[in-house]
């Protein structure tokens, strides 16, 4: 194939880099940690066997083929360990995406609203945050939340309280952190779809009588709910990974399935089960997004 | 009107409130009270005055337009009898009622959005249904008044479909239906044939006219399309920099507008300024700068001032080679003009000829092809009178 004929049909060509981009940033990879999930722990380099060595030939390929196992896999399963990991991370995203649905929805619902001027300053606000890197931003939260911080000076003083209060290493601080660093992410799709949503149609349901309750609940809601899933995804899926928050702002009795996955991989040096843990939070999570997308295909038929 | 179309209205009747109706109980109607009387209405954003001061009476039955070019108020003023907007002074009265504070949901009137505002997410049925869900109507009551009025604007077949499958003219046509089912004493319509193409446009306006007649509802259509709103309506308001200028018959308006204004916003008009030099038999002889002296037939609205425009429009000035023979009796009968033919527009119907008069003022004529061949039409350079009469000529203050 000469090349004037590539750049006669660039766009075909220009499709399949997505594709070129997946397979070697995210199959290929995944392919290494599904391989070491499958092996066993060692004290080698690298730290497990089987190790694929091509340069041995077929009969120890095939050898080491034979070696993998899914014990490790087993064991996430038969651990309590494990178990409550996942379950705590999945409880705790359920609970910090409702909260920021919560929150989120009022705001961008408010910055829709604004006088189309005022839209991008309040745009600016929402992201001037990012300006500062994140993790300075939960040191500054333990500043804050500390013994002898900031919340518990203000607290004494005003005689709100009379000893300081622990916040640190607990769950509200880790919810606050949680709910303070993704709100962006809840707000900017929500504001995306409410502020491209005509006006008129809230006045048509104000003008076909329905009280601004019902004007709420029957149209403006219903019409957002592409935002509401976007932001509840940008959301509910990082945060179910989450480790830096809770390792920082949360107490150390119960982990979440970052802290558990980082505690094999650095401290235990246990890769095989750190990359089993990796697999099945991938595949906890792809359930939910294949889930949403067949919803979202199903509405598109039906239109 | 109402009393014209019995069988509709009867068939139009059988889903009575349920107990939880939220349509408001009808107020014993006053006798000397029109339907919908505006009361020196006024709204302001910021400093600038969008409503100033208008005062309007709408009768029962009546077929309403407000007429303006954009930015002129018209749709303030609509948006402010439909409850969007909260008039700074004035009354809104209804049936006797102010309902000028009366939040939007909660009065008897509805309106037909401009690009419909159909809901994406419902059906052609539950958009036809949202207000008689609201109203608390039921069911069975529901579906009887969406079927009527699907068969009332022709769109059987297409109950289950989302707005995004139905073409335009069927979109506006699901907003008509949407906006009459809650059968409001009053429709509001703003530009409701807007996106539609011409001929489309054509054909539902005499469809909304038909039904307007046949519901007998009292309807205000928004619009700045003047030949749209002399189409449908019985009367217009015409409005600008928020002011009612007048209110007439499309005739009326037409034939003797109240202002300079006017006369060159509805229609093509010629215009000759000039000072009132005499009244003789209920002429006026106006001596005008481009046209020379013009006799005029005596306004019906009595001219104080001398600096006055004379406006005749287009199609009552007659092109002649040599210019009317005079009865001798009374030079005075009729007005000519001398001039070259400097433009010549041939629009099928009519012909539109441009004058070049002495003066180096343009006059234009329009004349109606009457006949198929025309040997005595007039061609470019050609010298002609340009002449009307006294009766034809509009005096207006300037």
């Amino acid at each position: 194939m000469s090349a004037r004929r590539i750049f006669a049909r660039p766009a075909r060509y220009a499709a399949i880099a997505p594709y070129v981009w997946m397979v070697l940033f995210f199959l290929v990879p995944f392919g290494f940690v599904l391989k070491i999930s499958l092996s066993e722990t060692a004290i080698a380099q690298p730290p497990y066997t089987p190790v694929f060595d091509l340069a041995a030939g077929t009969a120890a390929f095939r050898e080491a083929f034979a070696a993998l196992s899914i014990d490790n896999f087993r064991l996430l399963v038969s651990d309590n360990l494990y178990v409550l990991s996942y379950l705590r991370s999945l409880v705790v995203a359920l609970v910090s995406t409702s909260i920021l649905l919560l929150i989120g929805y009022p705001i961008a619902y408010g910055m829709a609203r604004l006088p189309k001027r005022w839209q991008p300053v309040a745009m600016m606000l929402v992201i001037v945050p990012f300006w500062t890197s994140f993790l300075i931003r939960i040191y500054a939260w333990i500043n804050i939340l500390q013994h002898d911080g900031l919340l518990n000076q203000i607290l004494l003083t005003l005689h709100l309280v009379s000893q300081p209060v622990v916040w640190l290493s607990t769950d509200s601080a880790m919810y606050l952190g949680i709910v303070y660093s993704y709100l962006p992410f809840m707000i900017l799709p929500l504001y995306a779809t409410l502020s491209k949503m005509e006006p008129a149609l809230e006045e048509a349901a104000a003008d076909l009588g329905a009280a601004p309750i019902e004007v709420f609940w029957l149209v403006t809601f219903p019409l957002s709910l592409p935002g509401v899933g976007a932001g509840v995804l940008l959301c509910f899926i990082p945060i179910v990974g989450e480790f830096v928050i809770p390792d920082l702002l949360a107490g150390s009795d119960s982990l979440m399935i970052g802290q558990t996955l980082w505690l094999e991989f650095f401290m235990n040096k246990d890769w095989p089960v750190a990359s089993a843990t990796a697999i099945v939070l991938l595949v906890l999570l792809i359930a939910p997004l294949l889930a949403y997308d067949r919803l979202q295909r199903r509405q598109l038929e039906m239109r | 009107m109402a009393e014209e179309a019995p069988g509709i209205e009867a068939a139009l009747e059988p889903a009575k409130p349920g107990p939880k109706a939220a349509l408001p109980a009808a107020i014993a109607p006053q006798p000397d009270m029109p339907l919908l009387r505006i009361e020196g209405v006024a709204k302001k954003f910021g400093g600038f005055r969008a409503v100033d001061g208008v005062s309007l009476d709408i009768a029962a039955g009546e077929f309403f337009a407000l007429l303006g070019p954009s930015g002129c108020g018209k749709t303030t003023l609509l948006r402010m009898l439909a409850g969007f907007e909260t008039p700074d002074e004035g009354r809104i009265l209804l049936r006797g009622r102010d309902i000028a504070q009366v939040l939007p949901h909660e009065r008897p009137v509805n309106m037909m959005f401009q690009n419909y505002a159909l809901f994406p997410h419902l059906s052609v049925r539950d958009n036809i249904a949202f207000g008689l869900k609201r109203a608390g109507l039921a069911r069975e009551n529901i579906s009887a008044r969406v079927a009527e009025m699907v068969a009332l604007v022709k769109l059987d077949g297409l109950e289950t479909r989302k707005p995004d499958q139905l073409s335009g003219g069927q979109r506006q046509r699901v907003a008509l239906a949407r906006s009459l089912a809650r059968r409001p004493q009053v429709l509001l319509l703003d530009e409701p044939l807007a996106a539609l193409d011409k001929k489309l446009r054509e054909s539902t306006q005499a469809e909304l006219m038909e039904l307007q007649r046949r519901l007998g509802l009292t309807f205000i259509i928004v619009t700045h399309d003047q030949e749209e709103a002399m189409t449908v309506a019985g009367r217009i308001g015409v409005m600008d920099a928020g002011r009612l200028e007048q209110v007439a018959t499309p005739r009326e308006l037409y034939e003797a507008p109240l202002s300079r204004w006017i006369a060159e916003f509805i229609g093509e008009v010629n215009l000759f300024d000039g000072q009132v030099e005499s009244r003789e038999f209920n002429r006026l002889v106006v001596a005008t700068r481009e046209g020379g002296t013009i006799v005029a037939a005596e306004p019906r609205n009595p001219v104080t001032k001398t600096t006055v425009s004379v406006a005749i429009r287009p199609e009552k000035v007659k092109l002649s080679r040599r210019g009317p023979v005079s009865d001798g009796t009374n030079t005075h009968a009729i007005n000519r003009l001398e001039g070259v033919i400097s433009d010549v527009s041939y629009l099928g119907g009519s012909t539109v000829y441009k004058v070049r008069l002495d003066s180096g003022a343009i006059v234009r004529s329009s004349m109606s092809n009457t006949a198929r061949i025309d040997i005595d039409a007039y061609s470019l350079s050609q010298r002609v009178v340009a002449w009307f009469t006294p009766d034809d000529c509009m005096v207006l203050q300037q």
